[in-house]
């Protein structure tokens, strides 16, 4: 019997970063009760800078711990720092607005770490069981964060709704592990890789029922369709900082996940589950680009427009190649920085009687606040993907992977799809420019939100001047899945 | 060849005046003022460096001239500009209409100044971009970065139903482009680079041609435009403001021929040998059909909006006649179609300014008060129907003449089209300038001021120049379009004879 010796904890250093944190902010919140909501935002704040600088000096290798259930390598590191940024940026964009909801409570800020926490474990996991509690710790947070406004209809509805749906997914996906687990008497991913490399291997059919049940369960994490029907509800219910917090950092981390099941445990079934990808991302890009036409309500177009959006990303899945998953990295960064940007927007539209979210009152936008419209402007033809804005670069390395894996008609249906979504970015587009001023917004834009605002305009409309850091940083990590 | 990076200067200079508008503070009167100020001599500046090319260009190489190289996407796709004397003449066309571009709108463009001009300068970048290019990402980004400002100008400062028709401009150029860009990244992963002259030299395989020719083809045929996906023009042209219709007429239409110059023949051959009938169709049926559809109109400017429709499709069929008159006649068709219709629409703005109408019905008679209004627009409808003397007139004959050589009923159908011309242009200017002076409020209208006969004098200079002494022009094209066409017949050629032996080998 080999002796009870602690495991390496190294490679796991800003989990543990946000765990302490997350208990430790708990314990000063219970006791300093409501009015600690300030400092243990900040606190949360610090914790995930400090868990960032852990994750960016970390030697980009490959390390193994906990029994080998949990992986650190340069992927996991692009993947987490990116989530890290979101988050610690959800956590900064909240502030004001919790505080004019009257809605700051200590819970919100831990809420997120653990969220964040259970993230980072989605990346890093290295086996069917880490994988599920690094998933449910991250859902489990976020359906208490969607129902956060607990005295508004649409939020509890907006929470429950997805509990429950979300419910049913993990059910999926634990169906499917099941599976799998019986198919190959492994939840390791390494064993599994090894297992299907083998020569001679046949995949039985139980094992492909057990792969698409999980791509199933981690389609619903990532709202591709046709697991996307909770996406615009809980986008409307949510309070609006939550949804830009849903809308870019569990995407990125459930991709992630998703990149490194289908690469790793399951590269050698490419062709197995390479169709299933290709339905969700065509079916995920056309319902993203026609839905989101009729929308009235920002946030609910916004749901639409990330639906299609990871129909894109999926592409670089799809393609199955190194070029692929870098097109998927540049992908996500790129998303990141268009749609932090998008919600800082949104959260300035403050009208003195409260939140608006109606795309109607963005009128005249251009002419009352001019900065504001233009940086919502540059946001909104770099998610339509026109040149030379950032957007444009983030689709092309999708569709040059996918050409690569001679995947035409799917690059082909991703333009096509990309020119009828255009039309709906065009539009609030229009509203800003073209038409007149009704609503006055509340001037004052706080000013870390005007910070934000403006480095993520910046990065968007001049990455085309510097792109090689992004694109050389996304081809080291995409290196790390490839065999 | 000199020393500093003068394309990369022309090209960014609008961009560098667009931010010190962006920086202009202030109360609103000076403010404007200044922006106007500020946009001018930008663009007037940007002409002066452009002149550069104009006396430094060495007329006797068919090479890119002016190259500049550095890295940017990595691997292959680098930043790579330079000129030939294809695309050369359209920078110059470009830099040389935007200050009058600017010119025009100085009065009649009163609210968001700051907005409008920097819309200018920045399209005016991204024009200049597309014609200096010599890497093909590099070349989608500003082919397609155009559709942002004029999306902008013409949505803003247009007319009534300017929202539709900046929403049809925008989707319509979308939607043929990013076929093009599935393309580009398709060949791209074939040649292992997206140089255009390597690209140039590498030879796809005939079927593949094909498809990348009609992906190419979606791209031009719609800005150029073609018969029948042009009817994104005339709405685009009507609603924009004059200075917007400008521009769009004189050069963003001139992207799609010289599109098909520098990547449809050069870089697929065989595939534009094998669709010349389709586009020899689709340009006769434009000729005639747009122009009985021009006679047909009310609104000046939709009138000449057809007629520029009906234009480019003189310049496509003498694209694709792949001689060299026929090759050099586009060109000067276009760089002349760039400077009459573009003045035309500058003539439609002057009355527009006046009277607030387009109409053809609410003018008459305007001879009697505005005599020297009435020369000018006498000066480019000769241009525009092709007077010997004007630049029009060079073009078309070029056009006829290598046309003529391929096939004459596709000369016929031009020459019908000329005819055609000749009749609407002719009957605007009797119905607008000719007549009785009846109108209450025309009795009054006031002849060009000293503003707008700047304007136009260097555009009547240019036009005269052209049209009289061409060789200062097609000087510049003639190595290039022989290259051209060398490096097409031997691409045929060598697809022809491999062919041939097998036939012969079959025979015996």
């Amino acid at each position: 019997m080999t002796p009870a010796v602690l495991p390496d904890l190294i490679p796991a250093i800003p989990e543990l970063v946000l765990a302490i944190a997350a208990m430790a902010l708990l314990v000063f919140g219970v006791f300093r009760r409501d009015d600690a909501a300030g400092s243990v935002a900040l606190g949360a704040v610090v914790a995930m800078g400090v868990a960032l600088v852990g994750v960016l000096s970390m030697m980009p290798d490959r390390a193994l711990t906990f029994g080998g259930m949990f992986v650190m390598d340069g992927f996991g590191q692009f993947a987490k720092a990116m989530v890290l940024i979101a988050s610690m940026l959800a956590v900064v964009m909240s502030g004001g607005y919790m505080k004019a909801e009257r809605l700051e409570r200590f819970e919100y800020p831990i809420l997120m770490l653990l969220a964040t926490l259970g993230m980072l474990m989605m990346i890093s996991a290295n086996n069917l069981i880490s994988l599920y509690v690094g998933l449910e710790m991250q859902s489990l947070s976020l359906y208490v964060l969607a129902a956060f406004r607990r005295d508004s209809v649409v939020s509890t509805e907006a929470g429950l709704k997805y509990f429950v749906l979300g419910a049913l997914s993990s059910g999926m996906l634990l169906y499917g592990s099941s599976l799998v687990y019986g198919y190959t008497g492994t939840t390791s991913f390494d064993a599994m890789g090894a297992l299907f490399t083998a020569a001679g291997y046949e995949a039985p059919v139980g094992l492909i029922f057990g792969i698409a049940f999980i791509a199933a369960g981690l389609a619903f994490k990532v709202s591709a369709v046709p697991f996307h029907m909770w996406t615009p509800d809980v986008y409307e219910g949510a309070p609006t900082p939550v949804t830009a917090f849903f809308a870019v950092a569990p995407k990125i981390a459930a991709l992630a996940l998703f990149a490194r099941v289908v690469y790793e445990p399951f590269a050698a079934l490419h062709d197995q589950w390479q169709q299933i990808i290709i339905f969700l991302s065509i079916a995920s890009m056309a319902l993203g680009a026609v839905a989101a036409i009729v929308q009235t309500n920002i946030k609910r177009l916004m749901a639409y427009s990330s639906i299609g959006h990871v129909g894109y990303a999926l592409i670089g899945l799809a393609a199955g190649t190194e070029e692929g998953l870098r097109g998927l990295l540049i992908y996500l960064a790129i998303y990141l920085a268009m749609n932090i940007g998008t919600f800082v927007c949104i959260l300035a539209m403050r009208k003195t009687e409260g939140m608006s979210e109606e795309i109607s009152d963005l009128a005249g936008l251009a002419r009352t606040r001019p900065g504001l419209a233009a940086a919502f402007a540059i946001f909104m033809f770099s998610l339509a993907g026109i040149p030379p804005l950032a957007g444009f670069f983030g689709k092309f390395y999708i569709f040059l992977a996918a050409v690569h894996a001679d995947l035409v008609p799917l690059a082909v249906i991703g333009v096509v799809a990309s020119v009828i979504g255009a039309y709906y970015y065009l539009r609030i587009v229009k509203v800003m420019y073209f038409d007149d001023p009704v609503v006055e917004f509340e001037r004052p834009m706080a000013r870390d939100m005007g910070l934000i605002v403006t480095v993520a305009a910046v990065v968007t409309a001049l990455f085309v001047i510097y792109p090689t850091p992004l694109l050389t940083t996304a081809a080291n990590a995409a290196s790390w899945l490839m065999p | 060849m000199s020393g500093w990076p003068i394309l990369s200067v022309v090209t960014f200079l609008p961009l560098v005046g667009a931010l010190f508008i962006l920086l202009i503070r202030g109360e609103a009167e000076i403010a404007n003022r200044n922006a106007r100020q500020v946009a001018l001599w930008t663009t007037l500046i940007t002409f002066i460096l452009s002149l550069g090319l104009w006396t430094g260009f060495d007329r006797t190489t068919a090479a890119f001239q002016f190259v500049e190289r550095n890295e940017w996407l990595g691997g292959a796709i680098t930043y790579h500009l330079g000129v030939d004397g294809i695309s050369v003449l359209f920078i110059l066309l470009t830099t040389f209409l935007m200050p009058v571009c600017i010119l025009a709108s100085w009065e009649a463009i009163t609210t968001r100044v700051k907005e409008y001009m920097v819309a200018f300068l920045v399209l005016e970048t991204l024009m200049i971009g597309v014609f200096c290019s010599l890497d093909l990402v590099l070349f989608y980004l500003f082919f397609e970065g155009g559709l942002i400002p004029m999306f902008l100008i013409i949505g803003i400062w247009g007319g009534p139903r300017k929202i539709y028709s900046a929403f049809k401009f925008f989707l319509y150029t979308l939607l043929g482009s990013v076929l093009m860009l599935v393309a580009i990244i398709y060949m791209y992963l074939e040649a292992g680079t997206t140089d255009i002259p390597a690209l140039m030299a590498h030879g796809f395989d005939p079927e593949v041609q094909k498809w990348l020719w009609l992906a190419f083809f979606a791209s031009f045929a719609v800005k150029m435009p073609m018969w029948p996906v042009h009817t994104w023009l005339p709405d685009a042209h009507v609603e924009a403001p004059t200075a917007g219709s400008v521009v769009l007429a004189a050069i963003l239409l001139k992207m799609g021929g010289y599109g098909f110059l520098r990547f449809s023949l050069p870089m697929f051959p065989l595939a534009s040998d094998y669709f010349a009938v389709l586009i020899f169709a689709l340009s006769v049926i434009a000729v005639v059909y747009t122009s009985l559809v021009a006679l047909m109109q009310e609104d000046m400017k939709k009138l000449i909006a057809y007629s520029s429709v009906a234009h480019m499709g003189f310049v496509t069929i003498g694209i694709f006649t792949f001689n060299q008159q026929g090759l050099e006649g586009s060109i000067i068709q276009m760089l002349s179609h760039g400077i009459v219709s573009g003045a035309l629409f500058l003539c439609v703005g002057v009355v527009y300014d006046r009277i607030h109408s387009r109409l053809i019905d609410r003018y008459g008679g305007l001879v009697n008060r505005m005599p020297k209004y009435a020369l000018v627009f006498m000066i480019f409808t000769m241009a525009s129907v092709g007077l010997p003397g004007t630049s029009g007139f060079v073009g078309e004959l070029l056009v006829l003449a290598g046309a003529y050589q391929v096939n004459t009923w596709i000369a016929f159908g031009a020459a019908t089209g000329m005819v055609l011309g000749a009749a609407y242009m002719l009957w605007l200017y009797r119905r607008v300038i000719f007549g009785e002076l009846v109108k209450a409020d025309l009795k009054n209208i006031l002849d060009l001021s000293r503003r707008e006969i700047y304007i136009f004098a260097p555009l009547i200079a240019v036009v005269l120049w052209m049209g009289i002494y061409p060789k200062s022009f097609s000087d510049f094209l003639h190595p290039s379009v022989e290259h051209l066409m060398t490096q097409y017949q031997q691409a045929i050629a060598a697809h022809d004879a491999p062919t041939k032996l097998a036939s012969v080998e079959a025979a015996q």
